[in-house]
Order: C-alpha cells, then sequence, then structure tokens
C-alpha cells in the first residue's frame, strides 16, 4: 500500500473530552442508531399528523358527505380524478365520508390507543412485580402464579374471552389488551428487584429508615427502568396491532370511529373494486407499528449492550 | 431427561388448573344473573328456576366449580345456545382445519425463516443481508388480516388467469367434494372418543384426502392453505429469520468455527453441520414462542378468507353471545398452546444438555 494513500493521524486529546452523563452518553448513541433514527423520523410524522388533526383534515371523519351520491364508486384524487367528480385525495369511503380526513384521525387514535394501553399495564404491572419482588413469600408466588396463568393463553384469545365478558367497545377491548400484557412487566420489574435488593446501598438505605415505598421508588425503580422502556416501546407496537385486530373483528371500536382496524373492517368486502380503501388503513397500521418497533429495537441496543452483543461481533 | 419430563409436568398442573378457573369465571363475571343473559328474551321466573336448577347454579360457587372441571375432563362442554348441539361436534367439525393452518403457516415461516435467517447471517452486510433484514423489520410489523386481504387481491384479482392465480377463500373450489372417513374406511357405529378421534380425522381436508387418495381434492385443498399459511406466517418468519440471523452470528464467531475452516472443511459444511447446530437452540426457543402468534393469527385469518376454523366460529360466537362455545374454544386452544410449550421445552432440553440438569 503505497503510503501516501494512508490518512494522516490525528490524537484526539484525552483532556478536552467533556464529562457526558450516562442519559447523554445513550442519547448520543441513539441518534447514531439508524433503524432509532428512522423509527423516531415515522414517529414525529406520525405525531405531527397526531396533534394537528384538526387543522389537517380537510373534512369531518365522522359525517357522511352531502352533496357524495352513495352509488358512485368512489374517484380517488392522488391517482388522477375526472373533472366532473367530487376531488377527494384518497377518496370517499362506503358511507360516504371524506377518507383522508378519517386516515389523519385515525393516526391520532392509533397513538392514543397504543399510549394509553401500555401506560396502563405498566402501572398495574410494575405494581404487581414490585409487591411480588419486594415481599417474597407466599405472595410472590401467588401474583407471579396469576402471571403465568394469563401467560398460559395466546395473547389475543385471551383478549377476546375478555372482551367477551366486558362486552364490546373501545375502552373494553384496550382494557381487554392492558391486561394481557400485564405479565410481562410485572415479570420485569420483579427481576429487576430481585437483582437488588439485597445490594449493599439498598441494605444501608435500609438501615437508616428509608420505607419500604421509598426504596423501591428511589432505589430500585430507576433500575428498572432500563428494560421497561424498551419493552414499553415495544408493547405500544403489539398493543396497537391487537387494537386494530379487534376493531376489525368489531368488537373494539364502533362505527363511526376513525380506527385504522376498523376502518378495514367496514371495507374489507370491496377489497376487489377499492382496494385503496382497504390497502391505506393497513399501512397506516403497519407504519405506525414499523415506527414503535424501530424506536425499541434501537432503544434496546443503546439502552442495554448485553442484548445487542450478538450484532456488534 | 425422564426426570426432566417428570418436573416439567408436575409444574404444568396448576397451570391447568389456573385454566380452568379463568375459563370457569369467563361466565360467572358477566354482568347479570347468567340465566338471563344466556335465555335472552325467552327468560321468565319460571323458566330461570328450572335452569338454573338443570345447570346447578343453586349450588356452591365450589361444587359448581369442580362439577364444570370434571365435565372438561371428561371432554364434555355443553350445548350452544346458538346451534343448538354439542359443543364437542362443533369443536370436531373446526378444529382441524385451524390445526391444518396454524402448519401450514409453521412450515411457511420456519423453513423460510431459518433459509433467510442463515443466508444474512453468511452474507453479513451484503444487499442480501440488508434487504432480508429490512422485510424482517417490516414483516413484522403488518397487521395479519391486512396482509391477508393484499395477498388476496395481488394473487386471486391481478393475477387472475395467469398461473400464479391462487383462490382467494373457501376451503375446496365450490363442486368438489370429499368423501367422508367413515366410508373410506367403512367405520360405522362409533362412539366415544374414537368417535371424536374419527371425526377430528374426517373434518381435516388433507388428511382425508390423503386417505382416500383423491389426489385432484388434495391438491385443491393444499392450494386453498396456501395464502392463509402465508400470511399468518409472515410475523413468525421475520422473528425467526432475526433471531437465526443472530443466533448464526454469535456461533460463526467462536473459535472452533475457525479451527473447522482452518483445517481445510468447505465453508458449507462447516456452515450447516458445526455452526447450524449449535445455533439451533435459541432458534427452537423462539419458534416454541411463535406458536401463539400463529393460533392469534389463524383467528384473524379464517375470518378473512372465510375459512372453516375454530376462529371464524369463536368471533361469532361472541358476536351472537354464545358463552358455552367461546369457552369451550378458549379452554380447547389454551391446552393446545400449553401442551406445544410443553413440547418446545422438551426439545430444548434435548438439544441442550445443560437445561437438563440445573
Amino acid at each position: 500500500m503505497a503510503i501516501e494513500n494512508t490518512a494522516p493521524l490525528t490524537l484526539e486529546p484525552l483532556l478536552t473530552q467533556e464529562n457526558r452523563t450516562p442519559l447523554q452518553n445513550a442519547l448520543r448513541r441513539l441518534f447514531r442508531h439508524r433503524s432509532a433514527i428512522t423509527g423516531m423520523i415515522i414517529l414525529s410524522f406520525l405525531i405531527f399528523i397526531a396533534v394537528f388533526a384538526d387543522f389537517l383534515a380537510p373534512f369531518d371523519p365522522t359525517k357522511p358527505l352531502p352533496d357524495i351520491p352513495q352509488s358512485t364508486p368512489s374517484c380517488i384524487h392522488a391517482l388522477g380524478c375526472p373533472q366532473d367528480q367530487p376531488q377527494h385525495i384518497f377518496g370517499v369511503d362506503g358511507n360516504s365520508r371524506d377518507f383522508l380526513s378519517r386516515l389523519i384521525f385515525g393516526a391520532r387514535l392509533s397513538l392514543q390507543i397504543g399510549v394509553a394501553t401500555v401506560s396502563f399495564a405498566i402501572v398495574i404491572g410494575t405494581a404487581l412485580g414490585a409487591i411480588a419482588g419486594y415481599s417474597g413469600g407466599w405472595l410472590d408466588n401467588i401474583i407471579m402464579r396469576a402471571m403465568d396463568i394469563l401467560l398460559a393463553f395466546p395473547g389475543l384469545l385471551l383478549a377476546l374471552a375478555i372482551v367477551t365478558v366486558l362486552g364490546q367497545g373501545l375502552i373494553n377491548a384496550l382494557l381487554a389488551i392492558s391486561i394481557v400484557s400485564i405479565p410481562v412487566y410485572a415479570r420485569i420489574v420483579r427481576a429487576s428487584i430481585l437483582q437488588i435488593k439485597e445490594l449493599d446501598y439498598v441494605t444501608a438505605s435500609r438501615a437508616v429508615g428509608a420505607s419500604p415505598l421509598r426504596l423501591i421508588l428511589y432505589h430500585i425503580m430507576p433500575n428498572a427502568l432500563t428494560p421497561l422502556v424498551v419493552q414499553a416501546t415495544l408493547g405500544i407496537a403489539s398493543a396497537i396491532l391487537e387494537a386494530a385486530a379487534l376493531s376489525f373483528l368489531g368488537l373494539g371500536a364502533q362505527p363511526p370511529t376513525p380506527e385504522w382496524g376498523l376502518m378495514l373492517g367496514e371495507e374489507r368486502n370491496s377489497v376487489f373494486n377499492a382496494p385503496f380503501l382497504v390497502f391505506l388503513p393497513g399501512f397506516g397500521i403497519m407504519l405506525t407499528v414499523l415506527g414503535f418497533n424501530l424506536l425499541g429495537d434501537g432503544l434496546r441496543d443503546v439502552l442495554d449492550p448485553r442484548l445487542s452483543n450478538a450484532d456488534v461481533k | 431427561m425422564l426426570q426432566f419430563i417428570w418436573r416439567r409436568l408436575i409444574l404444568l398442573f396448576p397451570v391447568l388448573i389456573g385454566i380452568l378457573i379463568v375459563t370457569f369465571a369467563l361466565l360467572r363475571l358477566i354482568p347479570g344473573d347468567p340465566c338471563y343473559v344466556i335465555l335472552g328474551e325467552r327468560a321468565t321466573p319460571a323458566k330461570c328456576e328450572e335452569f338454573n336448577k338443570r345447570f346447578g347454579l343453586n349450588d356452591n360457587i365450589a361444587v359448581q366449580f369442580m362439577r364444570y372441571a370434571s365435565n372438561i375432563v371428561r371432554g364434555e362442554f355443553g350445548d350452544s345456545i346458538r346451534e343448538s348441539r354439542p359443543v364437542v361436534d362443533i369443536l370436531t367439525e373446526r378444529l382441524p382445519f385451524t390445526m391444518e393452518l396454524t402448519l401450514g403457516a409453521m412450515i411457511f415461516s420456519t423453513t423460510i425463516g431459518i433459509f433467510l435467517g442463515i443466508i444474512s447471517a453468511v452474507r453479513r452486510n451484503t444487499i442480501v443481508d440488508v434487504v432480508t433484514m429490512i422485510g424482517a423489520n417490516v414483516g413484522v410489523s403488518m397487521p395479519v388480516f391486512w396482509l391477508g386481504l393484499m395477498l388476496m387481491y395481488v394473487f386471486a384479482l391481478q393475477l387472475r388467469g395467469t398461473p400464479f392465480f391462487i383462490p382467494p377463500s373457501g376451503r375446496l373450489t365450490p363442486g368438489m367434494s370429499i368423501t367422508p372417513l367413515e366410508e373410506v374406511w367403512k367405520l360405522d357405529q362409533l362412539t366415544g372418543f374414537s368417535k371424536f378421534f374419527i371425526g377430528l380425522l374426517s373434518h381435516s381436508a388433507i388428511f382425508t384426502t390423503l386417505a382416500s387418495g383423491n389426489w385432484e381434492a388434495f391438491r385443491d385443498a393444499v392450494w386453498h392453505l396456501i395464502l392463509p399459511s402465508v400470511a399468518v406466517g409472515t410475523i413468525p418468519l421475520s422473528i425467526i429469520a432475526r433471531m437465526t440471523r443472530s443466533s448464526m452470528l454469535e456461533v460463526l464467531g467462536l473459535d472452533y468455527i475457525r479451527t473447522a475452516r482452518a483445517k481445510g472443511l468447505p465453508f458449507n459444511s462447516v456452515v450447516w453441520k458445526h455452526a447450524f447446530r449449535n445455533a439451533l437452540i435459541p432458534i427452537v426457543t423462539v419458534i416454541g414462542l411463535q406458536i401463539g402468534t400463529l393460533l392469534s393469527g389463524a383467528v384473524l385469518t379464517e375470518t378473512i378468507f372465510s375459512l372453516p376454523g375454530v376462529g371464524t366460529q369463536l368471533v361469532n360466537a361472541i358476536l351472537a353471545r354464545d358463552y358455552p362455545v367461546v369457552q369451550a374454544f378458549t379452554v380447547v386452544i389454551a391446552l393446545i398452546f400449553v401442551t406445544i410449550n410443553l413440547i418446545t421445552d422438551f426439545s430444548y432440553a434435548y438439544l441442550d444438555p445443560r437445561i437438563r440438569v440445573q
């Protein structure tokens, strides 16, 4: 190799490198992680749509348009539309509502669904896991065996069964999906607590007289945060998928709610003559889920280097 | 190994009881008097009295649970309200198809998933790897029901008239029929378990056509299974491909692989014989974990492709508030799920001796 081709060695002065907190370090790595960035771009786009849905949507998503005859096969402006037809970018759905507006409001609903179900599951799961891990003994046994039983059912199936009991509707569907995902969070928190509760600094804190609640909140939880954040991000993805599935089956959101799964379900019989009406809501679901999955994978790589070892080699 | 199997079987017991408790509680937790809930408009106080007596609803709750548990163990699931016939009969008709679909999806996802995973591990950071991994990320995010509809649109409408046309719905092409197994094997007057078992087999289109040598119908049955299997199998396929890739990469970086290469063994034989075997344990685990996804996916996909499986029936039963059917189906699917998880545990105990003796 010719000598002039090698780049001159530059020594980075060690002392000038500023001290970064672990959080800053993690963020730096996150913004260099390719899939995390892709995920964040997708999600910021969706969040933007969700926040400004009221301004972006040209029509009311739930009210039928007055001037559209019911029988008109929907014409999609984005693909070119004759001048004499009503101009709607993504056409009009089977109940003569502007499809673009419904899609836009669907983004808002999807994000709300994902965040709401996972928050609920985390709160309950963390409480259960913390009680089980901290108290140990028979209470631990009872709680964790109950979690095992919940895990003995395929997720969607248990959610279906719970919806049967609670009755159909979006809120009940979300509750069902939350209940199904509680065990995962309970297990994570319990495992962290078991790992940490015997460590010296926790014992010291207890010796000084800290209450169990203080111990759990200030000393133990910060350590459980990493796996929780990763699991929550991935959990939002699967919650959105499951909620859409329940709505698709007619057991979740009820018409005329602009929910993507429900929109797909309503229009599924027109897949052969108006494929756009089926394609777009599903694409929306996929994009949202993809965003959360990519971000979740990125967070896992960044926050927990042990798990990503296989990829580093 | 035997000891390991025993220990796992004993641990299974509380879970089985838990499944029974949850499904028992399902019917009790429904708000309102069970009699009014189930009989609906036909309920009168006199009828309710009779109803409660017939189903023993006046007894102690523990007695009721014991009766329920013993019924399930004996395979008595009660009668469907909507169809007024035993739930077991419905189950025999519906279960075989769901099993076929789950199996089809599993074959599709494991073979292609493992293959793609190995290729991208071996050709790491090439275009093949990048495309596969992007595909896996997208595949894992796809709603099953949407994918099913899109496949239907492409293969049944866009490709109509080409050799790639695949029928969008139904179990068999209309007009095609299959002879029941009882006739093929000249069995009559079956009772009890053998009736149930032969019933299951004869409702599996693939098994029946194979047994009776009806090749045309067999081909048709398999043909109708392709699109649903692909739809159900895509998420597991993506997960399996990712797992295979990272597991293979880890193994390929180990010293003994370098030794094997250094002593002159051909690359392919090192990959398949030395590396793949050791990479298999996490892959088997992840395949086992996908069973839940497969069963859930089957429920969704059957409704789209209007297929005669457990899923369509379950959704209809939920919408019609046919509680005995929902209860029975939930129990049976949970049992299948638990059983397959158990088999997965055994298989990786078999693959990795360390797990047996912890």
